[in-house]
């Protein structure tokens, strides 16, 4: 439709020029214009106006200059539109004005340049004006009248802008901005349509308000991180395994040793992640050695490694962009202290609170944090004992440090413990015996928080400081449990090792003794390989697979016990609670046991130390984020229902929006250090020679140094061992230090400038008042090249 | 596209789009939501503009409204008579404007506004007087609320004219971390 109003656009210009005068005529909006009109037509439009009819000028004039146009070609018509302008003109100027007319009349085929650029920066105006409507403060009505004769506007002009050849394209091109514009507009409404859990979380957010919100929020967030973590993994390394490798059974590290066969489908087996589990596509052993597989010539053991890498990168890039984006949308840091009244006074209600129970503690929250700080101001809190405190607070310190090094040393005990166990015969074992590491890490996990909060209590911090010395215990203590289960693994890992040397040369010397007796029996030298069935093949003890093993069962009893905490602490409790309440001497739901409260710290830093473990095991057991995929789906159906049946909302109410990039700084750090183990062991260590897509090989990495020398031209091959020359590395370090440093000194000065710039600010700010008229001259000056503008267009 | 819908036409639907920051369906979602304060009052079909307002009562009691102590405020500022009586195009403002996705300088001056309980373009003492009694619930004593408020005044008064203008109170706002993630209703 658009290219044929072009072609006709004399006609078109007349029909639109009517309707949009029919429009605006019964529009309330009309009288104002009408009004500003009068204002730039007269010859007192140069006197002062009030600012808030200024910002209407600005936004009218480009409207009088489109109207004024469309009304010129129908200059025979007595209009009254026309009429009521006469009316309202002096008498020479409505005459200059018919004049005018006739001649646009005249000319209306051939647009000089100077009009075609007028015009062009008209319509690029309304184009804006469409595009920031929505940014402006005004009412609705006002606002769909000035977008649909925007809108009218650009379309009626938009094509008379090309000239000649030109014009046609032009209105392709209008139209295709067009379509582009509508394409993206559906896009959009695709997207939020995609994203998930938008009403449970409205609905925890309007219960608990937007500090437990946020942790569903990240939940969310990690969940779609892990979606592509999982599409990476699952798309790139175990699908094509699956699809185009060899089949189970076919090659020793496929199938289940003859020993364990009996036992391999047993459930207490499985729930090891032994038996069928251990010989699946779950684990690193799983994936075989082959350079290429299947018709699409597919480089297994390259893209394994690349994608274990790119995992790395890909968090890191994310997490990155998500800290960069949030300190955007946060408070351009003016000095704590400086409104502590006023945002206070502006910002504490939480206007997503929809609750009565949370309203009212938020009221109580508001209170008491307006009645802190006039405490604070009048300073005149003594320290009643100061020596007391601070033995109390060292006393706490010392305590804390006491309980994180007795878990570490817990774990290592219970690890180096576990190492004994797996070395006896698995019968006599017990269950407790056989997962001892991962109850104690666990029960520690939940043990200790509470334990670090009432020791806490003897320090007698303010209520957000005590939240952030908590966060940084239980940080270090989640910590520390990772690394001394990280190092013990190591030991293990070592052993390992050792043991593989052994079974590797025992293999080897069998082989070559059964070469030996078979040509000296047969007297020929051309051996066929030993029959054996792939199950009865001797095998080593494929350290991966146990470094795999350990983080799912982390990752698994980490789960189970959240979930059954969820189940006993809150669930259980809020039942009793709740029916043992018509029976007992004392009011359960104001008293001792009372409703829980959602742990926001606790379950964040919870989810953060699990991604830790994801992205540390997905190395060594591909099949981990497809599990943690689940295990974030169901924790978010699962905690959604548990918060919303059995918790109770916070009787101080902590804000969650700064914090956020703190998670966010802890999930980096995690992250980082997950990433140290995992590159350590692709560096150093070498892979197991009969399991896991690297076998063979002296390190992991040699798969693309392979891949650079037998697949890439020789050149680039070159240039990858220069570029490996220590003699380049070192200059490179060196240049980065430097650019580092020059760019840290650079941030300085401009953050020096923004200082300097703010204050310069406060104090043009502080003379605005005694300098007023300064302004409405420029605001006149504005008004005046308008009206310049519009001038020479109707000349 | 197969549009069932029947209550708005194309065109409408693309012009609320320019004017909010909302999605089709967050439209009519939204529609569902007014029009479900008062079915008997609201028709299923507006594309002839229909003349429909709903009085404050009803839009005050909303649960995502009912318990903010600001909420007569809020329905008065984005009302187009002033007195919290809404007809659909304020309602979709109103939540246009808290929504995630408005940015801070047109949440900043709609919060003026809801502040600025006399209307006269100024907070002040008075007005400071009434937001710390809304948001405490008159648990302050007379003496607190007057220091809150001069500290207040103090705080963020840049001209030193006693009162807060459109101004000082962006400049104070703009820069307060948790602004943008309270002054907002999802809905």
């Amino acid at each position: 439709m658009p290219p044929k109003r072009k072609n006709e656009i004399a006609i078109s210009v007349e029909d639109v020029g009517m309707e949009v005068d029919v429009v605006s005529d019964s529009g309330s909006e009309d009288e104002a214009r009408r009004r500003a009109k009068n204002r730039r037509v007269k010859p007192q439009r140069k006197a002062k106006r009030v600012s808030s009819d200024e910002e209407d000028e600005e936004d009218e004039a480009p409207r009088k200059r489109g109207r004024k146009k469309k009304a010129k070609p129908r200059d025979s018509d007595e209009d009254d539109e026309e009429d009521k302008r006469t009316k309202e003109e002096s008498d020479e100027e409505s005459e200059e004005d018919r004049g005018k007319t006739k001649k646009r009349g005249a000319d209306e085929e051939s647009l000089s340049e100077g009009e075609m650029a007028a015009l062009k920066e008209q319509v690029e105006e309304k184009k804006k004006l469409i595009a920031t409507l929505r940014n402006k403060p005004w009412r609705m009505k006002r606002r769909l009248v000035l977008l649909k004769e925007a809108q009218e506007f650009v379309e009626t002009f938009e094509g008379a802008l090309g000239k000649g050849k030109g014009r046609k394209l032009y209105a392709y091109k209008v139209m295709m901005a067009k379509k582009v514009i509508k394409f993206k507009r559906d896009f959009e409404n695709f997207k939020t349509a995609c994203i998930p859990w938008e009403r449970k979380i409205k609905e925890v957010e309007s219960h608990f308000g937007s500090s437990v919100a946020s942790y569903f929020i990240f939940l969310r967030w990690m969940y779609g991180l892990n979606m592509v973590l999982f599409g990476l993994m699952f798309g790139l390394v175990v699908l094509p395994e699956i699809l185009m490798g060899l089949p189970y059974g076919s090659i020793p590290r496929k199938t289940v040793p003859r020993e364990e066969q009996d036992t391999a489908m047993d459930f207490s087996v499985l729930n090891d992640f032994g038996g069928y589990c251990k010989y699946s596509f779950l684990f690193y052993g799983y994936f075989n050695n082959e350079r290429r597989i299947g018709l699409l010539q597919f480089r297994l053991p390259l893209s394994y490694l690349l994608v274990g890498v790119g995992i790395f990168g890909y968090s890191l890039m994310v997490v990155i962009r998500t800290m960069a984006r949030n300190s955007n949308e946060g408070g351009d840091g003016a000095e704590e202290g400086e409104f502590t009244f006023s945002w206070k006074m502006f910002t504490s209600w939480d206007y997503l609170i929809g609750n009565p129970e949370t309203a009212d503690n938020k009221y109580a929250s508001i209170t008491t944090s307006f009645k802190e700080s006039i405490v604070d101001e009048q300073e005149n809190q003594k320290d009643e004992n100061i020596h007391l405190r601070r033995f109390l607070r060292v006393l706490a310190n010392f305590l804390i440090t006491c309980s994180l090094g007795g878990s570490g040393y817990l774990i290592y005990f219970v690890v180096k413990r576990s190492q004994d166990f797996a070395k006896m015969e698995k019968e006599n074992l017990s269950w407790l015996e056989k997962n001892e590491v991962e109850v104690v890490m666990s029960l520690l996990g939940l043990v200790c928080p509470p334990l670090f909060e009432t020791i806490a209590e003897l320090e007698n911090y303010h209520p957000r400081i005590a939240l952030k010395w908590q966060l940084g215990r239980i940080f270090a203590l989640f910590l520390g449990n990772l690394y001394t289960f990280l190092f013990a693994l190591f030991d293990e890992v070592n052993e390992k090792l050792e043991t593989e040397k052994s079974i590797r040369n025992a293999t080897i010397w069998a082989l070559e003794q059964y070469y030996a007796n078979y040509s000296s029996h047969f007297n020929t030298t051309d051996v066929p390989p030993p029959n054996v069935q792939p199950a009865d093949v001797i095998r080593g003890p494929c350290w991966e697979n146990a470094v795999g093993i350990g983080f799912v069962k982390l990752i698994v009893s980490d789960m189970q016990v959240t979930y059954l905490t969820i189940l006993v602490g809150d669930f259980l409790r809020a039942v009793i609670v709740r029916f043992l309440n018509y029976c007992w001497c004392w009011d359960l739901e104001a008293g001792f046991p009372s409703y829980g409260e959602f742990d926001i710290s606790g379950n964040v830093l919870g989810l953060i130390f699990n991604q830790g473990m994801i992205w540390m095991g997905a190395f060594y057991a591909p099949g981990l984020v497809g599990l943690n995929v689940l295990r974030l789906l169901s924790s978010m159906y699962y905690q959604c229902w548990a918060v919303m049946c059995c918790n109770v909302p916070h009787e101080r109410v902590f804000k969650a929006s700064r914090s956020n990039n703190f998670y966010m700084g802890l999930l980096l750090l995690v992250l980082f250090l997950s990433l140290l183990p995992v590159v350590y062991t692709i560096m150093t260590l070498s892979p197991s020679f009969d399991c896991g897509p690297f076998s063979g090989q002296e390190k992991m990495y040699d798969v693309v140094m392979e891949t650079i020398e037998q697949d890439l031209p020789s050149f680039i091959a070159n240039i990858f061992t220069y570029a490996t020359n220590p003699g380049l590395i070192m200059p490179a370090v060196l240049l980065m230090v430097l650019a580092l440093y020059y760019l840290n000194a650079v941030s300085k000065g401009y953050q020096q400038a923004n200082i300097d710039l703010k204050r310069k600010m406060k104090m043009v700010s502080m003379s605005v008042l005694l300098h007023v008229p300064s302004f409405s001259n420029i605001s006149r000056v504005q008004d005046q090249t308008n009206d310049c503008a519009v001038y020479s267009w109707t000349l | 596209m197969g549009n069932k819908q029947t209550i708005f036409t194309a065109q409408q639907l693309d012009a609320y789009q320019d004017c909010t920051y909302f999605t089709r369906k967050e439209i009519l979602r939204l529609f569902d939501r007014y029009r479900d304060l008062a079915p008997q009052l609201v028709p299923l079909d507006y594309t002839s503009h229909p003349d429909v307002k709903l009085p404050y009562e009803l839009i005050g009691s909303m649960p995502e409204l009912k318990d903010n102590p600001f909420r007569q405020r809020i329905a008065e500022v984005f009302s187009e008579d002033g007195e919290g009586n809404m007809t659909l195009d304020d309602f979709l403002d109103m939540f246009s404007v808290l929504s995630e996705m408005a940015p801070r300088d047109l949440k900043a001056y709609y919060a003026f506004k809801i502040y600025d309980f006399n209307n006269d373009d100024f907070i002040c003492k008075t007005d400071l007087e009434k937001t710390l009694n809304k948001l405490t619930r008159n648990e302050l004593t007379e003496d607190e609320v007057r220091m809150v408020c001069e500290k207040v005044i103090d705080e963020a008064d840049l001209d030193n004219d006693g009162r807060l203008s459109l101004e000082d109170f962006q400049h104070m706002i703009v820069r307060a971390p948790d602004f943008l993630s309270t002054f907002h209703i999802r809905i």
